[in-house]
C-alpha cells in the first residue's frame, strides 16, 4: 500500500544501510575481540565510500538494549570529513560506536544499576535496527526518482531472540514488498535461521566466513558490489534453508503439527484450547458467550 | 509484485490508452460516446476538461479562495482516519486477536450493460478490473492461506470465471481474458451459485463473498430475499462495493449477513473502498468453527536431486519440497498434498498473518509546540529526517504511546500500513513479566 516510487535507478550507485552487532555478551566470548572486528569493517565502510562517488552508507549499531544510529554518510558534515581524511571519518567512527555501547550498557543496567542483570539478553536487538533500516531507506525512496539502490547489510553475532521472531519477519516482508534485498554475514559460531530467511526471502547473499581474520576480505569481495554488478558474479548459494515451524508450546522444530484456524498458532500436539487467542476447538456446539461477543 | 509495480495512470493518459486496447466492444463505445458529445455540441478543447476533470484537485481555502490541495497532508488525514476505524472496531484485546485469518472469497464483478457507464475513466468495467487486480495481489499478500474465486454476471447470469484457488496470478489472468459486458444483472443468480461452492468448504474457513456492483438493478428469476436468507444460514458474509448509487437489496444483503455496503464516489475512492476488504475481518466465532488443521513444513528439497514432482507430473531437478507424510514432491507452497490432502505450508506463510494479531497501536498527534517545557525531538526516530520547520510553521508529528519515540508522517504511514512494527519499540528490550 505504501508504495515506493518508481524505481529509476542509477544503476550502481548504492546506499548500504549497515547493521552493527555490538552485543558485549557475544563480543567477551568472540575469537576476535570487537577493537579488532572494527579495523575490519570500518575500512571496508571507507572502501564503499570509494568505489563511487555517489555511494552513500549509513551505519546503525544494534545494541542489547537500544538501537542507533551510528553514522550517515550522506550528511554534510560527514561527507565533507570522508573527502578529506579518511582517518578522521574512520576515528569518527569508532568514537561514536564505543559511545553508542557505553550508553546501551548503561540502559541495560538500569536506572539503579542493577537492572536486569539476573536475565542477561544474550541476543541483540536486531529487529529494531532493522525496522530503523527500513524506515530511513522508505525516506530514500520518497526523495525522487534518482536515488541510488538500497540494501542491508547485517554484520551479526549473537543468537536469534526468539521473542522477536514476528517482528523480524513482518521487517523481513516489509524489505521483500520494497525491494530491498538484505545481505547476512554471520560473525558468531552458529547460524542465524532468522537471517538466512531474510536473505533468502529478499534475494540478498548469506555468509558465514570460515576465517575470521580475513573478514574484510570476504566483506570486500562479498558485499562490495553493487547490485547491477551482483548479476555478473559468483557469489555464495544458500546452503539450505530451513523453514520448518517451531512450535509455540515448546519451541520444538517440527515437520508436522497443527494450526489453530483463527491465529494460525502453531503447536506440536493436538489441545483443547488455543494459548495464543484461547479459541476452544470444539466443533459442535456454540456456548452463549461467544455468540454476545458477535456484536 | 506486492504493491510496488502497481502503476497509476492518470485519467487524461489512460482514456487514449483505453482505444488502443484490443476489445472491439470499447472501440464502439468510444465512438459512440463522441457523437453524444457532438450532439450536446460540447467541443474538443472542453472534453480535454472534462477528461481530467481538473476540478477535482482544487479545495476552498478559509477565505474562500481556490488552492490546489495539499494532497500530503489529506492522505494522511485520511489514513489516519483508517487506522483509528480499525483499531477501534478491534474492541476488546479478546476480540482482537481473533480474526478470520483463513477465507475464501468469491469476488463478483458485475460486467452487465451498466459497466460500460463511462462516468469512470475510461469506463466501470475497466476501472474495477484495474483495481481488482491490486486488490487480489493485495488480498494473498496479506492472507496468504486464504483462497479466491472469481464470479462474473452478465446477460442476467452468473459466471464461474475461476476456480476458487490460492494462486493471485491464474485469477489476474482469468479476468483479464473476460473483459464485455452486456446485459442486466442478476444478483440473485450470482448468490445462488456463490452459495453452492462455498458450502463445500472446511467448516473451519471464513466463506465470503465480494461483490462489486455497477448495476442499480437486479434482474432476477426468483424471489431474491430466500436467497439472501440461505446464504445467511451458510454463513456467508456478502459485502458489496457499489459504483453508482445506493440500492435498497444491496444494502439489505449486507445487513442481513453482516457484510459490508459501500458505494464509491470515484475511482480512488472505489480503490480505497476495495482495499479495505483486504486485511482479514474480524472472526465471528458463529461464522467459522475454530479448529485445529494438521498441517506440513516441508523442508526445501536438496539441489539437484532428480525427483518427480506430483503437481506438473514432470522430472524436476532441484528446489521443491517433499510432504512430510508421504514423501511426495511438490514445487509450491503452500498448496494441498496431491497424494495425502495434507495442508503444505512454510513457516514463513504463517508469519505473514502474524502481524495481524499483534498490530502496531496508532500513534498519537503531537501538539506543534509540546506541552509547555517539554523539549521535542529535533530527528524522527525512525528515518533521521529533521522535524525542526524552517519558517513559522512547525513540521507535524507523532508519537508512539508505548515508546514516545517521535516519528514523521511518512514513517508513520509506513509503519502502519507496511512495516507493522515500531522502530522504537523494537528498539527497546521490554523486560519480561
Ligand atoms: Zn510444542
Ligand atoms: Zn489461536
Ligand atoms: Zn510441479
Ligand atoms: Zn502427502
Ligand atoms: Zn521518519
Ligand atoms: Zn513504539
Amino acid at each position: 500500500m505504501a508504495s515506493a516510487p518508481s524505481k529509476l535507478y542509477q544503476d550502481d550507485a548504492s546506499l548500504v544501510v549497515a547493521l552493527l552487532d555490538t552485543n558485549p555478551f557475544f563480543w567477551a566470548a568472540a575469537s576476535l575481540p570487537f577493537s579488532e572486528f572494527l579495523q575490519h569493517v570500518v575500512p571496508f565502510i571507507n572502501s564503499l565510500l570509494l568505489l563511487n562517488q555517489l555511494n552513500r552508507v549509513v551505519l546503525i549499531a544494534t545494541g542489547t538494549s537500544s538501537c542507533g544510529y551510528i553514522f550517515d554518510s550522506g550528511e554534510a558534515n560527514s561527507n565533507a570529513n570522508a573527502n578529506a581524511n579518511a582517518n578522521a571519518l574512520c576515528s569518527g567512527i569508532i568514537k561514536k560506536l564505543e559511545d553508542f555501547v557505553g550508553k546501551d550498557s548503561k540502559i541495560a543496567k538500569g536506572p539503579n544499576g542493577n537492572g536486569d542483570a539476573t536475565r542477561p539478553a544474550i541476543s541483540s536487538l536486531l529487529s529494531g535496527s532493522l525496522s530503523l533500516a527500513l524506515c530511513y531507506i522508505q525516506r530514500i525512496f520518497r526523495s525522487g526518482a534518482r536515488h541510488p539502490q538500497p540494501r542491508i547489510l547485517c554484520i551479526q553475532g549473537s543468537p536469534d531472540g526468539p521473542e522477536q521472531y514476528v517482528a523480524v519477519m513482518n521487517s523481513i516482508f516489509s524489505a521483500q514488498r520494497s525491494m530491498v534485498p538484505i545481505d547476512s554475514c554471520i560473525v558468531g559460531t552458529q547460524h542465524s535461521a532468522f537471517l538466512q530467511q531474510a536473505s533468502y526471502i529478499t534475494g540478498g547473499v548469506y555468509m558465514k566466513p570460515q576465517q575470521l581474520d580475513g573478514l574484510f576480505q570476504y566483506l570486500a569481495a562479498v558485499f562490495a558490489t553493487d547490485l547491477h554488478s551482483r548479476n555478473f558474479l559468483r557469489l555464495p548459494k544458500p546452503v539450505g534453508v530451513d523453514f520448518r515451524a517451531s512450535c509455540f508450546c515448546h519451541k520444538k522444530t517440527i515437520d508436522l503439527g497443527y494450526v489453530c484456524s483463527v491465529c494460525l498458532s502453531i503447536f506440536c500436539k493436538y489441545h483443547k484450547k488455543c494459548s495464543t487467542c484461547g479459541s476452544e476447538f470444539n466443533q459442535g456446539t456454540v456456548d452463549s458467550t461467544t455468540r454476545e461477543q458477535k456484536r | 509484485m506486492y504493491g510496488v509495480g502497481v502503476a497509476f495512470q492518470p485519467s487524461g493518459a489512460s482514456s487514449s490508452a483505453g482505444k488502443s486496447s484490443k476489445e472491439k466492444k470499447r472501440h464502439d463505445e468510444d465512438d459512440e460516446e463522441e457523437d453524444d458529445n457532438e450532439a450536446k455540441g460540447v467541443d474538443a478543447w472542453e472534453r480535454a476538461y472534462a477528461d481530467e476533470r481538473s476540478w477535482e484537485d482544487l479545495q476552498e481555502d478559509e477565505s474562500g479562495l481556490l488552492r490546489p490541495i495539499d494532497t500530503k497532508t489529506l492522505v494522511h488525514a485520511q489514513y489516519r482516519k483508517r487506522l483509528l476505524l480499525r483499531s477501534s472496531a478491534g474492541g476488546s484485546v479478546v476480540s482482537r486477536i481473533q480474526k478470520g485469518l483463513i477465507r475464501y472469497l468469491y469476488v463478483v464483478i458485475d460486467l452487465s450493460r451498466a459497466a460500460s457507464e463511462t462516468d469512470y475513466r475510461p469506463s466501470r468495467m475497466a476501472v474495477v478490473a484495474k483495481q481488482a487486480e491490486a486488490f487480489i495481489r493485495e488480498f494473498f499478500d496479506q492472507n496468504p492461506l486464504s483462497h479466491v474465486g472469481l464470479i462474473s454476471i452478465k446477460d442476467g447470469l452468473a459466471h464461474r470465471l475461476t476456480d476458487i484457488g490460492g494462486s493471485p496470478e491464474a485469477q489476474i489472468k482469468a479476468l483479464m481474458g473476460k473483459l464485455e459486458c452486456s446485459g442486466e444483472a442478476s444478483l440473485q443468480n450470482a448468490l445462488e451459485l456463490v452459495h453452492g461452492y462455498l458450502s463445500q468448504i472446511p467448516s473451519y474457513g471464513h466463506r465470503e463473498v465480494l461483490i462489486l456492483y455497477s448495476a442499480l438493478n437486479t434482474c432476477d428469476p426468483g424471489d431474491i430475499m430466500e436467497t439472501v436468507q440461505r446464504c445467511k444460514k451458510a454463513k456467508i458474509r456478502c459485502s458489496v462495493i457499489g459504483l453508482s448509487a445506493e440500492v435498497f437489496i444491496c444494502k439489505h444483503l449486507c445487513e442481513e449477513t453482516g457484510g459490508t455496503y459501500t458505494v464509491a464516489l470515484n475511482e480512488s475512492h472505489f480503490k480505497e473502498l476495495l482495499l479495505e476488504h483486504a486485511p482479514p475481518p474480524p472472526a465471528i466465532a458463529e461464522y467459522a468453527a475454530a479448529n485445529l488443521i494438521k498441517m506440513g513444513f516441508p523442508q526445501r528439497g536438496a539441489e539437484g536431486v532428480v525427483s518427480i514432482c506430483s503437481c506438473h507430473k514432470e522430472a524436476k531437478v532441484g528446489g521443491g519440497y517433499t510432504c512430510p507424510r508421504c514423501k511426495v514432491r511438490v514445487c509450491e507452497l503452500p498448496t494441498e498434498c496431491r497424494t495425502c490432502g495434507l495442508t503444505l505450508v512454510s513457516s514463513p506463510h504463517l508469519a505473514r498473518s502474524y502481524h495481524h494479531l499483534f498490530p502496531v497501536a496508532p500513534f498519537d498527534e503531537v501538539p506543534p509546540h509540546g506541552r509547555p517545557g517539554q523539549r521535542l525531538p529535533t530527528a524522527c526516530f525512525g528515518c533521521q529526517l529533521s522535524l525542526v520547520g524552517q519558517g513559522v510553521q512547525p513540521i507535524l508529528r507523532v508519537s508512539c504511546p508505548k515508546c514516545n519515540q517521535h516519528f514523521c508522517l511518512d514513517c508513520d504511514i509506513y509503519i502502519h500500513e507496511s512495516l507493522h512494527n515500531c522502530p522504537g519499540c523494537e528498539s527497546q528490550r521490554i523486560s519480561a513479566v
